[in-house]
């Protein structure tokens, strides 16, 4: 194991995002405190409470649900194309490192920098709502899990991506509309039979009920079908990733 | 001597059905400065890039220091340090972050005093905290130096390291090559400055549409394929080269005072003395008479146009 080109690439990840730590972290915070402002304070209040949460307590699951998915999927998608952009990729390609070990530092840093704003929204949540977290092992398994399972994905679009538009198009069209429409505001018994049934479809929909389900008890969808999907899509991304690295498909020529 | 490449049978054809290598056979002797040479698109930096692991190879095989670069390419890779032709750099990074991160991951652990020692020697100190975007092009492919260089390599590519790059550089450079030539470093050069393969390497391959023109030992190459020249100052101005000495193919200089004659070092009989006796036929005087060796950048044209 070449542990050194592991936190060669790790280090190399984590100092951009603190040369850029204002759009890393302050951005995200900031605009997740405007959420709990806007859906959480003005239009919360006027919302019934849901399974016996306030509503503004309700959404802080899945917004951190939504910040966890996006910053996973840019960062790592980020990391992995910027290289490809400027060439540099070619050192990481004559290194002595195994797949393994360039998923270890790419991944591992983008789901680090993920895992850290998930927590940091929780925290500014803190201020604006009363929290509980009734199974906080669930709760960080399921942080982790998620952080690393999209940062998989994230690292695939990177790959795939052969220019700057495709690097925003999958989190923009894909990524965003999933976690809008995965229960990241609402409760999945709101929506009319046809769209719950259609919701199911959704796998943020088992992401974020899971992860509602660690903090307080009450979820959509039940949390072993949430536990077993992530794991069913994290297993996905392993095999897609793997195959890149066999072929080598848009690393090399 | 013992090779430490072992290049064979390997080709490359692209996804557009360029083939950029024909079975090409290679070794590559061990502590030895080896330039490829070749024009542009002739397969130069496909090698490079398949015997580093960037490129894909269609056919055949490559080991490096008998390690396979497939099987065993943790030990394969761990021995090359690779200047890749193209100023490829983090704009955001300074000079000691990005070649400490060239010796992490080529698996080494941190040591500050030899970056330090690696930095002194292409002067690129006094710019160690600096960030890679302030730098001038010149010192970019400094620092591609120093990070291929940051993790000890055995065998070190440089592919065109000094296009765009100014004198003071390249003979800096040059001064590290031979530097390291010193230490037992292999050195696989490719250049356009043709004079620089004359002046550095002990061996030289062509390489010309994918294929292995010629590989040879620089002087036994200049030796064999060079032509000389033999130059005669004339005592007196001619209009035109006499008709009698038409069979020696001379050529008469604009100002009518230089007949050059160029002959082939290897053949049997070079024809000087033929000449020499049909001059004095012809009534033709010299005052002087000088010959000259063809350049390395001469044989390489040749062989070029050969192979169109």
């Amino acid at each position: 194991m070449n542990l050194h080109a592991v936190r060669a690439i790790y280090g190399f990840e984590m100092s951009r995002t603190r040369r850029t730590l204002l759009q890393s972290i302050v951005s995200p915070v900031i605009s997740t405190s405007l959420y709990f402002v806007v859906f959480g304070a003005a239009i919360g209040q006027r919302i019934p409470e849901i399974d016996g949460v306030s509503y503004g307590a309700f959404i802080v699951p899945g917004l951190i649900m939504l910040m966890l998915l996006t910053q996973s999927v840019s960062n790592a998608s980020f990391g992995i194309y910027f290289p490809k952009f400027t060439g540099t990729i070619y050192e990481i390609l004559s290194a002595p490192v195994s797949y393994f070990e360039v998923l270890l530092g790419y991944v591992g840093a983008a789901a680090s920098k993920s895992i850290i704003l998930g927590l940091i929204v929780l925290a500014t949540a803190g201020l604006f709502v009363p929290l509980r977290i009734e199974h906080p092992v669930w709760m960080v398994t399921f942080l982790v899990l998620t952080a690393v399972t999209f940062s998989l994905l994230g690292f695939i679009i990177g790959v795939w991506a052969d220019g700057f538009e495709k690097l925003q198009l999958v989190p923009l069209l894909i990524i965003m509309p999933l976690t809008f429409l995965g229960g990241t505001f609402y409760s999945l018994d709101a929506l009319p039979p046809f769209w719950q049934y259609a919701s199911l479809f959704n796998p943020v929909v088992y992401l974020v009920s899971g992860f509602r389900w660690s903090f307080y008890g009450v979820s959509d969808v039940s949390v072993a079908i949430s536990f077993s999907t992530t794991l069913a899509f994290l297993a996905l991304c392993i095999v897609v990733v793997w195959r890149i690295f066999a072929t080598g498909y848009r690393l090399k020529t | 001597m013992e090779s430490i490449i072992s290049v064979s049978n390997v080709s490359k054809t692209y996804a557009s059905g360029f083939e950029a290598l024909k079975r090409i056979d290679l070794e590559i002797r061990r502590g030895e400065i080896f330039a490829l040479l070749g024009p542009n698109g002739a397969g130069k930096t496909t090698l490079i890039g398949i015997v580093c692991g960037i490129v894909n190879r269609t056919a055949g095989s490559v080991t490096v220091a008998r390690y396979d670069i497939d099987r065993d390419y943790r030990a394969a890779r761990s021995l090359i340090g690779l200047v890749p032709q193209e100023l490829t750099t983090d704009a955001f990074e300074t000079v000691w972050d990005t070649v400490s991160f060239s010796r992490g991951l080529f698996g080494k652990p941190a040591d500050p005093a030899h970056i330090e020692k690696v930095l002194r020697a292409l002067s690129l100190w006094d710019k160690k905290d600096s960030r890679m975007m302030t730098l001038s092009g010149g010192m970019k492919r400094r620092v591609l130096i120093a990070k291929a260089l940051s993790h000890e390599p055995r065998i070190l590519f440089l592919d065109e390291p000094t296009a765009g790059v100014d004198v003071e550089l390249r003979k800096d450079l040059w001064g590290v090559v031979r530097g390291l030539k010193e230490e037992g470093v292999t050195i696989i050069l490719t250049t356009h400055y043709i004079e620089e393969a004359e002046e550095m390497a002990d061996r030289i391959g062509v390489i010309n549409r994918g294929e292995l023109i010629v590989v040879e030992e620089k002087a036994a190459l200049i030796r064999q394929l060079g032509k000389k020249r033999l130059t005669l100052e004339l005592h007196e101005r001619l209009e035109a080269v006499p008709p009698g000495l038409d069979r020696h193919h001379l050529t008469l200089s604009r100002d009518g005072r230089e007949l050059v004659y160029t002959y082939d070092t290897q053949a049997q009989r070079t024809g000087i003395t033929a000449l020499l006796r049909d001059l004095s036929e012809a009534g033709i005087r010299f005052r002087d008479l000088a010959t000259s060796q063809s350049s390395l950048e001469e044989i390489f044209v040749d062989l070029v146009r050969q192979g169109q």
